[in-house]
């Protein structure tokens, strides 16, 4: 099985555009993911690459271009129990009281018919929050968790369903360092099983050895795709933390009642 | 119990602990959303419906159900398309809908705003046996979906974008949340009144979540107050007299205060447990080992 045979790619999105407002945001990308592959998708705020992996599961549409997911058209697929999704979250609570298990539960759905979950499902929920080293807690609420943990449960539900497709968007993203090894070790072995994982990151950081190939977008076009780049200079002494301020334009206002 | 001697009485009591059950059902799923105030809004839009009943002479209840349904239908595709405007948009729906209702009812003949008083703050007397009938159609639904779609409107509520890459039909699940809120607001219509509907929806949930650590027993507890604080308020409204709706409210009200006092000491020992739990990831600063000091 080759890597990057285009016939075997798992994703596939060509010329995409996208607009958000009457912004461009993406001008027209390619992506591949290949079938057992670990791809980064990397740039800096506001260069498209959260709104790229949006733009495959749905939840932004696309102005041109097409997407395929195991080869089939993204409007026309409907085999989602074979993705796992972990977006952009700094928490996994809603406004009401949960645990660990209902949150992770809700990612067996794509499996269980009608939303009955029989044991093989319940035990498939298990299996997820003991991968993410939770198995002691399953029965806590959510409220009751640190950052770190919280994406461990956004991580475990997206397992939940033992997609052979993970698509993550910044699963590092104010993670702890205990809580960054359990997620690349967890990542690790959904690799080693023949996952193909799609992975916006903010750099490449600890899961770097994971990576197979590296896409990097600017301002919504592509400007490198292929080995991940190497960090230089200040950014590459061990235990630099990239820390900077977030633009503001990156979130609409939210009133609460429209969201 | 001399209570449950007057027809009058048991039908109240009955639509009471009907709206005891639904109204915390559906509201649990907006609280979750954090659209606590859904609610509310869609009790005005209802008034409408009650005015449009009393001007064309048929039942205020499902006229009220058929316009809040609408209403809530339009709130929900606001909220997929309005984006940026879509909170003045609610706004004038919610304001047009209550001065529609208050138009409508001085227009109908033999018509004033003393009928209306009744739909606005809840009334006991005038639950009729068509009322009940009504009541306990649309409340079987609401429990019907509530209970029955439990999971996916778990899913939907707790976190829409993950749920669509389930492949659940999010959009659908939306319109049918939207669409239960709005039943639900016309069964305690009677009762509660129009205006203190989501205070039925949002307190109970609001104290029961001073105890419970799931959604499945927030849910249990939530319905479980709400149940209590209905039967309490529409005996009390009786036999004292006062009007049922502010009465079930500010008992809800104390419960809720009552649970979150109670719930202090529970809640430190919680954070103590999780924190001895935590203590694998140490939660403060542990000294580095240094090397010995050498010489």
């Amino acid at each position: 099985m080759t890597k990057t045979d285009p016939g075997e790619a798992v994703i596939s999105l060509r010329k995409v555009t996208a607009e958000l407002g009457s912004r461009p945001v993406l001008r027209g990308i390619d992506l591949q993911v290949g079938r057992g592959e670990v791809v980064a998708l990397l740039g800096a705020n506001g260069s498209g690459k959260s709104t790229a992996v949006r733009t495959v599961i749905g939840q932004v549409p696309v102005s041109g271009g097409e997407i395929e997911i195991f080869g089939a058209p993204r409007r026309r697929f409907r085999d989602w129990a074979r993705v796992g999704y972990v977006p952009q979250r700094t928490t996994a609570a809603g406004g009401v009281p949960a645990t660990i298990s209902e949150v992770v539960a809700s990612g067996r759905l794509s499996r269980a018919r009608f939303g009955i979950l029989g044991r093989a499902d319940r035990a498939a929920v298990a299996r997820a929050i003991d991968l993410v080293g939770l198995a002691d807690r399953a029965k806590d609420s959510v409220n009751a968790l640190s950052g770190g943990q919280h994406q461990r449960v956004l991580i475990a539900r997206a397992l939940a369903s033992e997609p052979e497709l993970l698509i993550m968007d910044e699963p590092m993203a104010g993670v702890d360092l205990a809580s960054q090894e359990v997620l690349a070790a967890t990542l690790r072995e959904q690799v080693a099983k023949g996952a193909s994982v799609l992975l916006v990151l903010h750099e490449l950081g600890p899961l770097e050895p994971l990576i197979d190939r590296a896409v990097v977008l600017r301002d919504g076009c592509v400007t490198h795709d292929g080995p991940p780049p190497r960090a230089v200079g200040q950014h590459a002494l061990p235990g630099h933390d990239h820390v900077h301020p977030h633009t503001a334009d990156a979130e609409p206002v939210r009133t609460g009642l429209l969201t | 119990m001399e209570i449950l001697e007057y027809a009058f009485m048991q039908r109240a009591l009955l639509a009471a602990v009907l709206v005891g059950i639904t109204a915390p059902a559906v509201g649990i799923y907006l609280v979750q959303r954090r659209q606590a105030l859904m609610g509310d809004g869609i009790g005005h839009v209802a008034m409408t419906g009650v005015g449009l009943g009393f001007l064309l002479s048929t039942s205020p209840v499902w006229m009220a159900t058929a316009v809040a349904i609408v209403g809530a239908v339009i709130m929900e595709l606001i909220r997929w398309y309005g984006k940026t405007r879509g909170d003045i948009a609610l706004a004038m729906l919610f304001y047009g809908g209550m001065a529609g209702g208050v138009m409508f009812i001085n227009l109908a003949p033999g018509g004033s705003n003393a009928n209306l008083q009744s739909y606005l703050f809840g009334s006991l007397s005038t639950v009729s046996e068509e009322d009940v009938t009504a009541i306990c159609l649309l409340a079987a639904f609401v429990v019907l979906v509530t209970v029955g779609l439990r999971r996916q409107l778990f899913a939907v509520s707790q976190d829409e974008e993950f749920a669509r890459v389930t492949g659940l039909p999010v959009r659908a699940l939306n319109l049918l949340t939207a669409v239960t809120a709005a039943v639900t607001v016309t069964v305690a219509m009677r009762v509660v009144g129009l205006l203190l509907v989501s205070a039925l929806m949002v307190v109970p949930v609001a104290a029961a979540q001073q105890l419970t650590r799931s959604f499945a027993a927030t849910f249990a507890v939530s319905v479980a107050i709400g149940v209590a604080v209905t039967i309490g308020g529409t005996a009390t409204s009786y036999y004292q007299d006062v009007p049922p709706g502010a009465t079930i409210v500010l008992l809800t009200i104390g419960v809720f205060i009552a649970l979150t006092v109670l719930a202090t000491p529970l809640a430190r020992r919680r954070a103590r447990a999780a924190a001895a739990a935590a203590a694998s990831d140490p939660a403060e600063c542990a000294v580095p080992a240094q090397p010995a000091a050498k010489g």
